[in-house]
């Protein structure tokens, strides 16, 4: 086997994990960017969409399209619910205090499926079967496919949204000057309230590409952390940030494992976020701009 | 009013729950005093793919126990603690079961870790206890009150790699799941693939939650490895091997006792084809030979279980019945002499198990032999007896 074939297939695998990362960590980056909080409940989110995609398609006997849509709603709805019962009672405290309440979100959201749903793993059937496609040499499955498309449409959603909605320029313009928005009439409330329905519907949408792989209570964890380590990368707080972040963790992580060693492929991820943080903490694609007063 | 209502009602509940008390004592006076076992598994935390079905197993045996009258018409009673994969409380049930409950012996925990911590602990209470996790270092060198009944690592990996050498294997890739399992097989395959004559010549390493291990598996492809090992439980196998099926590689392909669950096969559905794993006799007992010892009491168990739980038994369960049958035999003998249950439980000889056929000695807590395991392939999503 050549190592012009091999290297095409690390750089495929990379991508469409990236692809994943890049999700969770536009999800840490929308609620940082309204609130300052970083969400230690966004890998649960994921779980969470894998959870009630599973539960609608093999309980309710919905489509597969249908059971991830209402998958998708549902967590976006428990992400609103989030805000509004343990994040919003806390508004007057520290920043500190609300992450708290994120972890102990996550906390009781693990908790509760594992008493609902169990410790097995919850699954649903691959979205189209059928011989895994090829691209020269390197070979994956469709679902890879799958998950690629589904989250750059996801991307392309998420960008329409800010750039040509009310909302979303309002929400823009909340991360950027709150007490502005506010004099200009925005809600601010409610775009926080918004932020927390966008990521985690962004989650379940990971969730949902993922559950064909099977997940149960406690599979978000390491999909949140290496959402965040993506996030980092690319710049808290940047949107185009996460998704680079989360593509080139993707690919670093792949290439490591497969040219050097796949014994540090997580270690791999978190050298990369340290580095980051003690070498360039505004993330990798962070140009000037107008200083924050 | 509404007190003294309140009041009178409470006089009531305690009259009558007093009564019950006493009416129970009567009764259980009449009969023998019964002999507790306690039981420590996993059943909410990460091996509860293993503490469940132990669990099951030793509830339906004391049933069965009770059902034929005890022993020595003496009940049977299970005094079960769950220990959720944490070590300490592992050991405070431990500390429970021997205080407060004053059983006469303790079977379980059912993962290495959990086993090796309660070590110090069963020395120091002198408990006899007859654990059900695989590492070799739990009877390995003996300790005085330990004893264990599953296969070890050493043992499934030795007989791999006795079948590689066989098939005239010399090249293999090694892969393995992050964590205790997977560590501990590299360890076996390092220090024993030298005296089978085979060389590890790629170790790749991949994590349970990954979605995609054809990084790992094309790296191997360019190896010259001519059969790949696969050391990780059910969930991650079944992906490993749908990622082998996608690309299309011939070489066999071995994975560990890990996957010896229907699980396995339910998840990997096609991938599962071709897949040869080192298994108990459990799994295949409809093919065995009838001069096998093993062949009834497994047909028994198998049909038992499934009968009771509508599942279909596994060897995680079989190493529960065995522990368990063994110290029910010393008890049969010893009575509630807790020093004489745990020299009988050494002296067992020929009992013939779920696990294999044990021997017990003074020197070997496990006593179980690499032939009690069996190499298994499946063919058409069944487990299929190869030797």
């Amino acid at each position: 086997m050549k190592f012009a074939d091999q290297l095409l297939q690390y750089l495929i695998n990379g991508i469409t994990n990236g692809g994943i990362y890049a999700l969770i960590a536009l999800g840490f980056t929308i609620i940082y960017k309204s609130t300052d909080i970083i969400n230690f409940a966004q890998g649960e989110f994921v779980m969470l969409g894998a959870v009630f995609m599973s539960t609608l398609y093999n309980r309710a006997h919905l489509s597969l399209p249908v059971s991830f849509g209402l998958s998708v709603l549902a967590v976006a709805a428990v992400g609103i619910l989030m805000e509004v019962l343990m994040i919003h009672p806390l508004r007057d405290g520290s920043v500190i205090s609300q992450i708290m309440a994120t972890i102990g979100a996550s906390i009781l959201f693990r908790g509760s499926v594992m008493l609902i749903w169990g410790r097995n793993d919850l699954f649903v059937p691959f979205f189209s079967c059928g011989q895994p496609y090829r691209f020269f040499s390197a070979i994956f499955d469709r679902q890879y496919v799958w998950i690629l498309v589904i989250a750059l449409i996801s991307m392309g959603v998420l960008h329409l949204f800010y750039e040509k909605t009310t909302h979303g320029k309002a929400m823009t313009a909340c991360s950027a000057n709150k007490k502005a928005s506010m004099l200009v009439g925005i809600n601010v409330q409610t775009m926080v309230i918004l932020s927390f329905g966008l990521s985690a519907a962004l989650g379940a949408v990971a969730g949902g590409v993922l559950a064909p792989f099977g997940m149960k209570y406690d599979s978000g964890v390491t999909f949140g952390l290496k959402g965040f380590c993506a996030a980092i990368v690319g710049g808290l707080g940047n949107n185009v940030g996460a998704m680079v972040g989360g593509f080139v963790l993707g690919v670093v992580e792949e290439l490591g494992a497969g040219l050097i060693s796949s014994n540090y492929k997580n270690a791999l991820s978190f050298c990369i976020l340290l580095a980051v943080l003690l070498i360039r903490p505004q993330g990798i694609l962070f140009i000037r701009s107008g200083e924050r007063v | 009013m509404g007190r003294k209502k309140g009041k009178l009602f409470g006089i009531l509940v305690m009259c009558v729950v007093s009564g019950l008390f006493l009416v129970q004592t009567a009764f259980s006076a009449e009969s023998k005093k019964p002999y507790k076992i306690g039981a420590i598994f996993d059943i909410s935390g990460k091996a509860s793919a293993l503490g469940t079905p132990e669990k099951q197993t030793a509830e339906m045996v004391v049933e069965q126990v009770n059902k034929a009258g005890g022993i020595n018409g003496h009940p049977l009673e299970l005094v079960f603690y769950d220990t959720a994969s944490d070590t300490q409380k592992a050991i405070e049930s431990v500390n429970k079961l021997v205080k407060k409950d004053k059983v006469l012996a303790i079977i379980g925990p059912s993962t290495s870790g959990e086993s090796m911590a309660i070590i110090e602990t069963i020395q120091n209470n002198e408990i006899p206890n007859i654990s059900c996790a695989a590492r070799i270092e739990i009877t390995d060198p003996p300790k005085k009150w330990v004893f264990k009944t599953p296969q070890t690592d050493r043992q499934a990996m030795a007989k791999i790699l006795g079948y590689m050498k066989k098939q005239g294997i010399k090249k293999i890739a090694f892969m393995s799941v992050e964590g205790g399992f997977g560590s501990g097989g590299l360890v076996q395959v390092d220090s024993l693939s030298p005296e089978f004559g085979i060389e590890v010549v790629a170790r790749e390493k991949f994590s349970e939650d990954d979605t995609n291990m054809t990084t790992q598996l094309t790296k191997i492809r360019g190896t010259d490895a001519q059969a790949l090992i696969v050391w990780c439980t059910d969930k991650g196998s079944a992906k490993v091997a749908a990622n082998i099926r996608q690309l299309g590689m011939t070489i066999p392909i071995f994975m560990s006792h890990g996957i010896a669950s229907m699980k396995f096969i339910e998840q990997a559905k096609e991938a599962a084809e071709g897949i040869i794993f080192p298994a108990g006799r459990l799994l295949v007992f409809d093919s065995l030979p009838d001069t096998d010892p093993q062949k009834k009491v497994l047909a028994k168990y198998a049909a038992d279980f499934k009968a009771k739980y509508n599942t279909t038994a596994d060897t995680f369960g079989g190493h529960a019945w065995d522990a368990l049958n063994i110290v029910i035999r010393a008890i049969e003998k010893a009575g509630d002499d807790i020093n004489r249950i745990r020299d009988e439980i050494e002296k067992t000889k020929n009992f013939v198990g779920i696990g294999g056929v044990f021997n017990f000695s003074e020197k070997d807590h496990h006593g179980l032999g690499p032939e009690s395991l069996v190499m298994i392939k499946i063919v058409n999503g069944k487990w299929t007896y190869l030797e």
